[in-house]
């Protein structure tokens, strides 16, 4: 090139020296060109798509919209639970210092070790009560101690206070603080709930307030250099139309804990996701939670979003769910047991928690359902303080917990209420006929045991009819005896379960607890594990049965009243009279019901999606004619002079609404007696099954029956009465 | 068009040689520079216009000034006989050491590195002006020197006077100034004459010490680079996805180029408008123009580049004095070694070495000494011309133009 150019110049020519030097330059220029050349052909076209593709993976980012939740309706389809927007103050622990982390750490060895302190007094109390299982209202004074402390360290709260930020943390404390005074909280508090929520969910934006004041959140935005990492973001918070009505049936919602991510019920739920956590919120969860769209954002390299034209996927919403529920007599049910409950504290008994069903016999749908202490969901949705929490979860003190649902997870005895199935196995078996009389004396003498009738009252012999009506104990003790004896021993274990009792009722709520109707076989299980747990802990007494002995004549005895070993549920029980009730109607042809809260699941806009189907467990076979001997007990329980909760029902029409109600009053270790009360009000379009229960409420006839009265006044449209019985009966 | 070179010509007659045809220019060389100059604005709009939110013109606004005082200084420069320079050899030297010197004592520290003084309008990046300073003091040391060109003396001294200013810029740190100042002594002493000999003595020297300063020093708990400086240097033999680590920046800056594919991202480009290669303005312009422009953006890029290269060849053939000659060869050693490194980091196949693409990247100390130097190399092509117009060799009409 260079030659070429000087061919004809006269000029001086470049020294040959020069021109080989040059040479090298240009040389060397043109190796690196051709190298440079070859390496973008290897990057752009051979290799471009593979870095097209990584250059893509770097920038998008997707974000979840979460997808309105679907609302859930009452059975006339008023609203119970609802979705409303509003603002939550967020703190991102990422961008915290890793003091916070620290304190985090800390607090969570404390809680462990909290929590297993109580779970130790917890099991010592299982003990206690195991060894003086029969025995409550013989405790000796220094027995009465040992379980008053042992009840106060069950019951104590594993609650622990989040360690203070230590000193040094001088940033984090600055933060709080102003960030305290815009949002009217104490530095505290705040640090509190960041550390709780980063021992929640670690890593998760931490809700420290939400429904902040627009005055606040201006002064949020405006000056956000001086809160790195506060962040205020409108979220979807639920909200619950009638406040804590159906609290315990309804649930309430949260962001999905580590440990759900992993259900296969929640499969395809992406963390940070608000699911149901309790009742027909997490039973029906899938349904309601609808699918969250796709924000495809467009990100820089520090991860913040910019503005880019990417076509979101829209959030599809949930779909809404309709309940079985009557608002009216949930709202009536939840005021009478309150009243029942008062009317146990007029009579000097705690009466401090109760519940009650409300089921329609003929197809298992609950019309109301309620359980007392209770809570108001919509406090769950927000942030909670520690107190407020273990409140919730029944840890701090004696308290009884109001998360938890006493109609469906209550485990109690049932007490006299229980007496008409054993009045049906006894008569299906034959042990008994209809006209015999039985039950003379105050007392029946079994062995060195005596069982007698309440207030040791001598009602003179009886048949079953009479029995019924004056629930007589020394009756049904006999013939708890005779079918001891009487073929495989089991009679009325086996109608138990055929009517529904000791079995899962097959309700649509997360708990639905198994029970236990108490025989030889489940007897001697018990004592296999007492013998095992005896010899690996080194131990006199696990506790879990209060002496290692065969299924005796005087534990059927205490079946047959429902006392003993015998654990239900108000919602079992309420299964069980339905199936009496549905086959009284319809001569003995019953079905076992399966009960339920959903109905129907509908398009947001109102377009039935699915009608929820709940086939009867089986179809039960009665004998007619015993059948209306045990109805008639019952129905003259509730009509005729000297009936048990006869008294309570004074003035409700008979010849329209015949009711055929039974009471209970279930010993308890340690506590006044709980009240229940069952019944069935025949209607020919309405007919309707109550369960209620008041713990520590004495008398059935006292505080449980009068709830019934109450709610069947709503149910009936009949005016409204508040008696108390004062019938004694066991 | 400006007024006609101040050399005569022998032959005065006004009505044959009209003056709008004068050439007062090297046009190759000029259409290079124009060139490189719009492809560095259109390549910084699409680039910058993320970096500053309020002000998205910020970068291109700057940039168009700084190329247009850069050219005023070259057209400047293209009016005086470089010949002139030679005799403030001295002068120009304490310059050079001086302000490096201010630097030190007075500069602002920009990411750790403490490279340029702030005036009101601008900052002042002494080592750039540098690579000037130190090819005209170089150049003219070597022409004073020229009948002792094949003594060791002469290499060992020019190098030494490079060394010098080359560790007083290495300690501030810009190591990539610093290996210009070297390679200009280097390819000077190779264009002046030195044997070859000597020239194979330093490459072996260099080797050697860069063994020693990368590998050997370190290992034996001497640190004659900072850490970070070392971990740049090497980063390149090992490239990770890993922000935290050194490699990073250059693979994103593959991802960048490779994305563009045969014909670029245009206004889809992300990786150098949303950040994620660091740099992506400057040191990293490259990886942009691979990114929007694809393979045919970069090819016409590089051609321009041979373009600019191959006319600083070609005018320090053309030179009438050892000078010019030596200076158009300071200028070739400063723009190759810039180009090759600058490029060759952002394709991953040289390390880190903060050393920026002449006329592209942004920055006006680094622009308007390129400008600078292209200023020299048209004097020279001026005078050359000049000089051959006055023996007769050649008219200064357009009809005879010779490349």
């Amino acid at each position: 090139m260079i030659g070429r150019l000087e061919q004809a110049s006269s000029r001086t020519p470049v020294s040959p020296q020069l021109a080989v030097r040059v040479a090298i330059l240009g040389g060397f220029a043109l190796v690196m060109f051709g190298i440079i050349f070859f390496r973008l052909w290897y990057l752009q076209v051979l290799s471009g798509p593979q870095y097209l593709q990584q250059a893509n993976a770097n920038r998008v980012r997707d974000l979840p919209i979460p997808a309105p939740r679907g609302e859930i309706l009452g059975r006339e389809g008023k609203p119970l639970a609802t979705t409303r927007i509003t603002n939550a103050v967020q703190i991102e622990p990422t961008m915290m210092p890793v003091v916070l982390d620290e304190q985090a750490t800390a607090y969570q060895a404390a809680l462990v070790k909290a929590q297993t302190r109580v779970e130790e007094a917890k099991q010592q109390l299982k003990g206690f009560l195991a060894r003086h299982h029969r025995s409550s209202r013989f405790l000796s004074r220094s027995q009465r101690t040992e379980l008053r402390h042992l009840q106060r360290m069950a019951g104590a709260s594993a609650e622990t206070p989040v360690p203070p930020l230590p000193r040094s943390a001088v940033g984090v404390r600055s933060l709080f603080s102003r960030l305290g005074r815009v949002i009217g909280l104490s530095p505290r508090t705040i640090d509190e709930r960041v550390v709780q929520g980063i021992t929640a969910t670690p890593y998760a934006n931490v809700t420290i307030k939400t429904d902040a004041g627009w005055g606040a959140l201006t002064v949020l935005a405006e000056r956000q250099n001086e809160f790195p990492g506060v962040v205020n973001q409108p979220v979807a918070v639920r909200q619950y139309t009638y406040k804590s009505l159906g609290a315990q049936i309804l649930g309430y919602v949260g962001q999905i804990s580590p440990v759900e991510l992993k259900l296969p019920g929640f499969r395809g739920v992406s963390q940070g996701t608000v699911v149901g956590k309790g009742g027909v919120e997490y039973y029906y969860d899938r349904y309601l939670r609808g699918q969250p769209g796709i924000q495809r954002v467009q990100v820089n390299a520090s991860g913040q979003p910019v503005p880019a034209s990417l076509q979101p996927t829209p959030p599809k919403a949930g779909y809404d769910l309709k309940l079985t529920l009557d608002i009216g007599l949930q709202r009536e049910g939840e005021t009478a047991l309150q009243q029942g409950m008062e009317l146990a504290h007029s009579l000097g008994n705690p009466g401090n928690a109760g519940a009650f069903v409300a089921l329609d016999p003929r197809n298992g749908q609950i019309l109301a359902m309620g359980s007392y202490p209770t809570f108001d969901p919509n406090e769950l949705v927000k942030p909670l303080t520690p107190g407020e929490y273990h409140r919730l979860i029944g840890s701090s003190g004696a308290a009884p917990a109001p998360l938890e649902d006493r109609a469906a997870e209550g485990a109690y005895p049932t007490g006299s209420t229980f007496k008409p199935i054993t009045a049906m196995a006894s008569l299906e078996a034959g042990t008994i006929s209809p006209s015999e009389t039985l039950g003379a004396g105050q007392c029946i003498v079994v062995g060195a045991e005596e069982f007698c009738n309440a207030g040791k009252t001598d009602y003179g012999a009886l048949p079953l009819v009479e029995a019924l009506k004056v629930s007589s104990d020394t009756y049904f003790f006999e013939v708890g005896k005779r079918d001891y004896y009487h073929g495989n021993g089991e009679a009325v274990q086996e109608e138990a379960h055929r009517l529904g009792i000791g079995t899962e009722t097959g309700v649509d709520l997360p708990a639905d607890p198994q029970g236990v109707v108490p025989d030889s076989a489940w007897r001697d299980r018990q004592n296999k594990l007492e013998r095992e747990c005896e010899q690996r802990k080194h131990i006199p007494s696990c506790g879990i049965v209060a002496e290692i002995a065969p299924w005796r004549v005087g534990d059927n005895m205490h079946l047959a009243v429902g006392q003993g070993d015998l654990v239900t549920s108000p919602l079992q029980m309420a299964v069980a009279y339905s199936t009496l009730a549905n086959a009284y109607m319809n001569h003995g042809d019953g079905v076992v019901v399966t009960p339920h809260l959903g109905m129907d699941i509908e398009e947001p806009q109102g377009g039935l999606v699915q009608t929820l189907s709940f086939p009867p467990k089986r179809h039960v076979q009665l004998d007619y004619e015993h059948l209306s001997q045990v109805m008639e007990g019952i129905h003259d329980a509730t009509s005729q002079p000297g009936g048990t909760s006869q008294d309570v029902w004074t003035g409700w029409n008979q010849s329209e609404h015949p009711v055929y109600g039974k009471t209970g009053t279930a010993e308890r270790v340690g506590q006044v007696e709980q009240a229940w009360y069952m019944c069935y009000i025949y209607d020919p379009r309405r007919p309707i099954v109550f369960a209620v229960t008041v713990e520590q409420g004495g008398f059935g006839d006292q505080a449980a029956a009068p709830v019934a009265r109450l709610m069947a006044s709503e149910w009936f449209h009949e005016p409204e009465k508040l008696v108390s019985g004062s019938n004694p009966d066991h | 068009m400006s007024p006609l070179s101040p050399i005569q010509t022998p032959e005065p007659t006004p009505v044959q040689r009209p003056q709008a045809v004068r050439l007062p220019l090297d046009p190759l060389l000029t259409l290079a520079v124009l060139g490189l100059g719009v492809f560095s604005i259109v390549t910084l709009r699409a680039a910058t216009r993320n970096l500053i939110p309020s002000n998205p013109h910020y970068y291109v606004d700057h940039q168009v000034i700084y190329l247009i005082v850069g050219l005023v200084f070259m057209l400047g420069l293209s009016r005086v006989d470089y010949a002139r320079l030679r005799r403030l050899r001295n002068p120009v030297y304490a310059i050079l050491l001086l302000s490096i010197l201010a630097v030190i004592a007075l500069g602002h520290t920009a990411r750790g590195s403490q490279r340029a003084i702030n005036f009101p309008f601008f900052s002042f990046q002494a080592s750039e002006l540098g690579k000037v300073l130190m090819i005209l003091f170089l150049a003219a040391f070597v022409v004073d020197r020229s009948r002792r060109l094949r003594e060791r003396d002469t290499t060992v001294r020019v190098m030494l006077l490079a060394i010098g200013p080359a560790l007083l810029v290495i300690l501030e740190p810009d190591l990539g100034s610093g290996m210009v100042y070297l390679v200009i002594a280097f390819v000077l002493l190779l264009v002046a004459g030195a044997p070859f000999k000597h020239l194979g003595a330093l490459i072996a020297l260099a080797v050697v010490s860069i063994t020693l300063v990368l590998s050997v020093a370190p290992a034996a708990g001497v640190h004659l680079l900072k850490p970070y400086q070392v971990d740049r240097l090497t980063a390149f033999l090992h490239p990770s996805n890993d922000s935290q680590k050194e490699g990073y920046q250059q693979q994103e800056s593959k991802i960048a180029i490779g994305s563009g594919q045969k014909t670029g991202r245009g206004v889809n480009a992300t990786q150098t408008t949303l950040k994620f290669v660091p740099e992506g303005h400057t040191d990293f312009i490259f990886a942009a123009v691979g990114e929007q422009y694809g393979f045919v953006g970069a090819a016409l890029l590089l051609s321009l580049y041979a373009l600019l290269i191959w006319r600083t060849l070609r005018i320090l053939t053309m030179a009438k004095d050892l000078f010019g000659s030596l200076v158009a060869g300071g200028v070739a050693a400063m723009v190759m070694f810039q180009v090759f490194v600058n490029v060759g980091m952002a394709i991953g196949i040289m390390p880190i070495t903060g050393v920026t693409l002449p006329l592209m990247s942004y920055g006006g100390s680094s622009v308007v000494t390129t400008l600078l130097a292209v200023g020299l190399l048209q004097s020279i092509y001026v005078q050359a011309r000049a000089s051959d117009a006055w023996k007769g060799r050649v008219p200064l009409t357009p009809d005879r133009v010779r490349y």
